[in-house]
């Protein structure tokens, strides 16, 4: 088991190593990916029920009031 | 009561997901599109044994891989804007928007995300075959990820195998394969597909003529040519007839837009396709949002033959469908704005009884919202209730016909120029047509605009619904301050564009640098 893990490992770990443009890519990524989760999403994109309501049957009643009489 | 919602909240939020959509669809038709053609390439590499096939599956593969990388998780912001954007939207919607979605997540990092570093990493390290398998999974695994997506947009264009709950406000999926199996989805994923498709091979064919142009890699630039062209005109042609489908479909269950598309006011029997026409606001526009054609070229029963296989088939109008039409069976706007009323009425008496304890009048209500006779006559029009004026619920007929009309062009040019490619290619004329050469260069960008033509008739098409007669956009919007649309707007505007530049260039690197480049 563990020979394989070792396997996949430096099967990944050449790979990545081996590349030229797609460390470039990579760093692309994580920027794009930093940028989506640790700012976006933390700062701008949070949950607009979770903040209105707890419970699920919170969330239900203040959607059908929104329904309702908007 | 629509004059209660914030318009610029709603139309700063419906910017905002058209944006990172539209952004989005960029890359998608590339990925699904270009790994099946490099997995045919990569097979007849294993089968020949020619190493020059070899570099040509390997040049495109690092196309797919460039692509890939610019385009991956644009898609989640699409995700994040449910949640903050459109939260009664995503609650109404419940697992029947959710469970697809969660299943092409799984699907896709554990397909895409094993078979792609198989793909990259794997030459030589793994069998050939392995390999091959590899490849072809990878293009399976992007295009079922694909499926989930288009399933869940089909269901909001043609809402069926679901309840609606009035107690936690949400729909439920009363049956799993009604949903994954309709004519909506089919029509869609098969149409959406076939498209990419077509994109990926006028791509393919556009940068391989780039080659020829400059006199580089001729046998490798006509192998890719040919193909990819093979490749385009048989995705072309499945796209004529699932686009015809389509068409049908849309008749059938969203008749505003299919009038829309064909710019048609009044219904008629023997209904005209309009081929080429231009569109001027006419006289009552203010009242009626109606357009005029300043010019037309149409052919006879045609409209009427594609949307029933009837040349004498009424095709109705938007004039029928707001005023209603009692000779051919449509009832009026007014009349389903009325039981729109009276379905959202029920919902409110509902709440009204379970909050005061009034266990008889709740459940009588509750046993309509399971009685299929008052379903069909009444919840079915739930989302007309939030209108008053029945020309609100109109979409945009320029936008849907010229988007409609653009696409359908485009099409065909992409059809007419894949088979002169073939044959010029396999007569080995190619390199001697430069005006050829360059029509599939110049064809690059016109497969990206037909592309984004299709989901913008898809989507401002059925404008003003989010579902189907059954949620307006104004309803699925969260109430949240339109600034904070803006500024994620913008923010998301300028960041990605940036990013998409450096990718951009590393692509077009790439590509001047030629099969022989890094990896």
């Amino acid at each position: 088991m563990k020979k394989y893990a070792t396997r996949i490992f430096n099967f990944y770990k050449e790979g990545f190593q081996s590349m030229t443009y797609g460390k470039t890519l990579w760093i692309i990524i994580l920027i794009k990916l930093f940028i989506m989760f640790a700012i976006l999403k933390l700062f701008f994109f949070q949950d607009d029920l979770s903040n209105r309501a707890q419970t699920e049957q919170e969330k239900s009643d203040y959607v059908l009031e929104q329904l309702i009489s908007p | 009561m629509n004059e209660l919602f914030d318009l610029s909240l709603i139309n700063w939020s419906r910017g905002q997901f058209a944006l990172t959509a539209m952004f989005h669809w960029i890359f998608v038709p590339l990925t699904l599109g270009i790994t099946f053609i490099v997995a045919i390439m990569e097979s007849i590499y294993l089968k020949t044994g020619n190493p020059e096939w070899k570099k040509v599956t390997k040049f495109w593969m690092k196309i797919f891989g460039i692509n890939f990388a610019i385009g991956v998780a644009t898609g989640i912001i699409l995700e994040f804007e449910f949640g903050t954007n459109w939260s009664h939207y995503s609650w109404f919607v419940g697992d029947i928007f959710g469970a697809p979605l969660a299943i092409e997540g799984i699907m896709a990092f554990f397909m895409e995300s094993t078979f792609i570093a198989v793909m990259f990493f794997g030459w030589n390290k793994v069998s050939p075959k392995f390999h091959l398998a590899s490849t072809w999974l990878t293009a399976i695994g992007a295009n079922l990820s694909a499926l989930w997506i288009l399933v869940a947009n089909a269901w909001m264009q043609n809402p069926v195998g679901m309840r609606f709950n009035p107690e936690s406000a949400r729909n439920e999926m009363v049956n799993f394969w009604e949903v994954l199996f309709s004519n909506t989805a089919i029509n869609k994923f098969l149409h959406t597909i076939s498209s990419a498709y077509i994109l990926a091979a006028i791509f393919v064919v556009g940068v391989s003529a780039w080659y020829l142009i400059k006199g580089r890699e001729v046998s490798f630039a006509k192998k890719s040519m040919i193909v990819a062209s093979i490749f385009g005109i048989i995705f072309s042609l499945n796209t004529v007839l699932t686009g015809d489908e389509s068409a049908r479909e849309v008749a059938r269950t969203q008749p505003m837009k299919f009038a829309a598309m064909e710019a048609l006011y009044d219904g008629t029997a023997n209904a005209p396709l309009v081929v080429i026409g231009g569109l001027t606001k006419s006289d009552d526009y203010d009242t009626h949002k109606r357009q005029d054609f300043l010019f037309k070229i149409e052919v006879p029963n045609l409209l009427s033959t594609m949307a029933f296989l009837d040349p004498n088939a009424f095709v109705p109008g938007i004039k029928d469908l707001i005023h209603g039409n009692p000779e051919q069976g449509i009832i009026s706007t007014d009349e389903k704005i009325q039981r729109g009323k009276v379905a959202i009425a029920e919902l409110s008496a509902y709440k009204s009884a379970k909050e005061a304890g009034d266990q008889v009048k709740s459940d009588s209500i509750l046993a309509k919202f399971n009685d299929p006779i008052w379903l069909k006559d009444y919840f079915k029009y739930f989302g007309y209730g939030y209108y008053d004026n029945p020309h609100d619920l109109i979409p945009s007929v320029p936008i849907s016909f010229y988007s409609f009309h653009l696409m359908v062009g485009l099409g065909f040019h992409f059809l007419a120029l894949l088979i002169v490619i073939f044959w010029l290619t396999w007569k080995g004329r190619i390199q001697n047509n430069k005006w050829v050469l360059y029509t599939a260069l110049f064809t690059i960008p016109l497969a990206y605009i037909a592309s984004q033509a299709g989901w913008i008739v898809a989507e401002m098409g059925r404008q003003p619904w989010v579902i189907q007669d059954l949620m307006p956009t104004l309803t699925a919007v969260s109430q949240i301050d339109a600034s904070s649309v803006q500024i994620t707007f913008w923010l998301f505007a300028i960041t990605f564009s940036a990013l998409l530049i450096a990718e951009l260039k590393i692509m077009f690197t790439q590509i001047k640098k030629g099969p022989e480049g890094g990896h």
